[in-house]
């Protein structure tokens, strides 16, 4: 089937509203979340409308119909990315989440004092990259605090790409895991995981993957990334907020002690101690987003229904139809990789004397929806040199002529604010 | 045009030529104020000196990073307060703060506010509001702590 973007349009009831007096909406701020197709939100009426219940408690229809909508989803995501069973994935609410539910199981199990993989202390170290986004930066910087383990990270060069050229040294015995997104939010760079990981896994170190941005787009499994754990979130991907999925290989979810507590993840509960259910339910404390996590699936086949591989293909002439329009401008800096290559559909960039916050108002007055600011990547701007950029991310829907428009808008800003641009 | 509503060509102008900029000595109190949501920053400076009617504000001074809203609301923020009271300073202080939270409603006064009632715009724009206020905030902070001192 080939790919026809008018057709996919009109899947999107929100792309026919106007915004600011009239105009037609141009959204370009995928990266930050996607908008839904109607087949996506018709899931989530159906299931409050038909099927809600609470999930593996309640002993009538609606709930076993409510169970194996939630517990199907979990099926469709394993099989979405390759995962060797359903039970390695575990729902959270979104990346940010997931990344947090491992540093702080490591951190529990340092604090416990249960020794082995997870156990953090002095000595140990956890390596990341300057183009991470906060939530993969954050949550290993408040887990070196609390464990007294060293934070280190790869740089990134003038280009956007990762530095591996000390590799050697970053990824040592002493790492205990590499976390990395596997495409950056701001740059688009897709970093070569793969490689990284091998270096990982041969140093005896574990690998978490960021795969918010990269999961939209493209074809993306498990095994073949040599990951042992990604997250990626459903709002993003033509899905609801409030899901998310971590995916972690099951020895380790069996090993690594609970994050959350609370109810359904038990096994047995003592005043005194608890044992815990084996994954995923160990790590899906109380009452979880069941009509997220059904329409999380509708999601996903709305997606395989297009197919990622399609998409990616047509992402790919889009982006770089994009970045031919924006290397004209002059004063124009693409932050990140200029050619389309190992890059996904984000473009951030900066314009000699226009504020990325002015630019995006003088956007958002043409009907043309981007983001302005750090992007949650506020070290990568410092290592970029800039202070903030305005970005513009496309997806399934975007057109070229949308990606005209943003050019033709940028000119505007250039005039408005005197810029001396052509 | 809405944009030229918000660009008021009296914003422009402090954008472009803006006044009592860059750091001075001696000074009284130094706060650095981010918005965590853009990345936009000033560092600004207050010196104060006493008077018959109370301390009187000898001289703001600032480094601002940022869009054009938040660097000529510094420049503006300058041109107002340099020479008035700190007590006076306080009220132009809330009266602009008010004036940013009226929604596009307010109807500013330009004997108190001067060149500050071209922002009346900006109240529109939810996600403006912070670039307008931040070198105000940052003045009212730094103003505490030289009066604590």
């Amino acid at each position: 089937m080939t790919f026809d973007v008018a057709r996919i349009r009109k899947d999107f009831p929100i792309l026919e509203r106007t915004v600011r007096d009239g105009q037609p909406l141009i959204y370009l701020d995928s990266a930050n979340t996607s908008q839904k197709p109607r087949q996506v939100l018709d899931a989530l009426d159906d299931f409050y409308e038909r099927h809600n219940a609470n999930i593996h408690r309640a002993t009538h229809q609606l709930g076993e119909e409510a169970t194996a909508a939630y517990e199907g989803a979990r099926v469709t995501a394993a099989e979405f990315i390759g995962a060797a069973e359903p039970a390695e994935v575990i729902f959270t609410k979104n990346v940010s989440e997931g990344i947090n539910l491992v540093a702080y199981s490591m951190g529990n199990a340092s604090a416990m004092g249960l020794g082995g993989r997870f156990a953090l202390g002095p000595g140990d170290e956890i390596v990341i990259t300057e183009m991470e986004h906060h939530s993969n930066i954050v949550p290993w910087q408040l887990l070196c605090q609390r464990t007294g383990a060293t934070l280190r990270w790869f740089g990134v060069t003038p280009e956007g790409r990762l530095d591996t050229s000390n590799i050697d040294d970053l990824i040592t015995e002493r790492t205990k895991l590499v976390a990395l997104a596997h495409q950056s939010n701001v740059l688009g760079t897709i970093n070569p995981v793969r490689a990284i990981a091998d270096r990982a896994h041969a140093a005896g170190a574990l690998v978490l993957v960021d795969a918010a941005q990269s999961v939209p787009h493209m074809p993306v499994d498990v095994a073949s990334l040599g990951a042992d754990f990604l997250g990626f979130t459903g709002h993003k991907m033509c899905g609801p907020t409030g899901i998310g999925v971590l995916w972690g290989r099951r020895e380790l979810l069996e090993e690594m002690p609970p994050f959350l507590g609370g109810g359904e993840m038990i096994e047995d509960v003592r005043m005194e101690r608890s044992t815990f259910a084996p994954p995923p339910h160990k790590f899906e404390a109380g009452t979880m987003p069941i009509a997220e996590a059904a329409t999380l699936a509708a999601a996903i086949g709305y997606l395989g229904e297009v197919g990622l591989p399609a998409l990616r293909e047509y992402e790919h002439g889009l982006v770089g139809h994009a970045l031919e329009a924006l290397r004209e401008i002059d004063g124009l800096r693409i932050l990140g990789p200029a050619e389309p290559v190992d890059r996904g559909a984000a473009i951030s960039f900066t314009v000699d004397g226009v504020h990325p916050h002015d630019m995006s108002q003088v956007l958002d007055e043409r009907g043309i929806a981007v983001r302005a600011g750090h992007h949650c990547a506020w070290p990568l701007h410092r290592a970029m040199g800039v202070q903030a950029s305005t970005r513009a991310s496309f997806y399934l829907y975007n057109t070229h002529e949308e990606a005209d428009a943003l050019a033709e808008g940028i000119r505007e800003a250039q005039r408005f604010f005197g810029a001396g641009g052509r | 045009m809405r944009l030229e509503s918000l660009y008021q060509e009296i914003i422009l102008d402090h954008y472009r030529h803006p006044h009592h900029a860059g750091l001075r000595e001696p000074f009284d109190a130094e706060v650095r104020h981010v918005n965590p949501v853009c990345g936009d920053e000033v560092t600004l400076r207050v010196t104060l000196k006493d008077s018959d009617a109370g301390p009187v504000v000898a001289d703001v001074s600032y480094d601002a990073l940022g869009c054009s809203i938040s660097q000529a609301s510094a420049s503006v923020l300058a041109d107002l307060l340099i020479g008035r009271t700190v007590g006076e300073g306080m009220k132009v202080n809330d009266e602009f703060l008010a004036l940013m939270q009226s929604q596009g409603e307010g109807e500013p006064d330009e004997d108190v506010l001067g060149d500050a009632v071209a922002f009346a715009g900006v109240s529109k724009y939810p996600a403006r509001i912070k670039c307008a206020l931040l070198a105000w905030m940052a003045w009212k902070d730094a103003t505490a702590q030289a009066m604590g001192r």
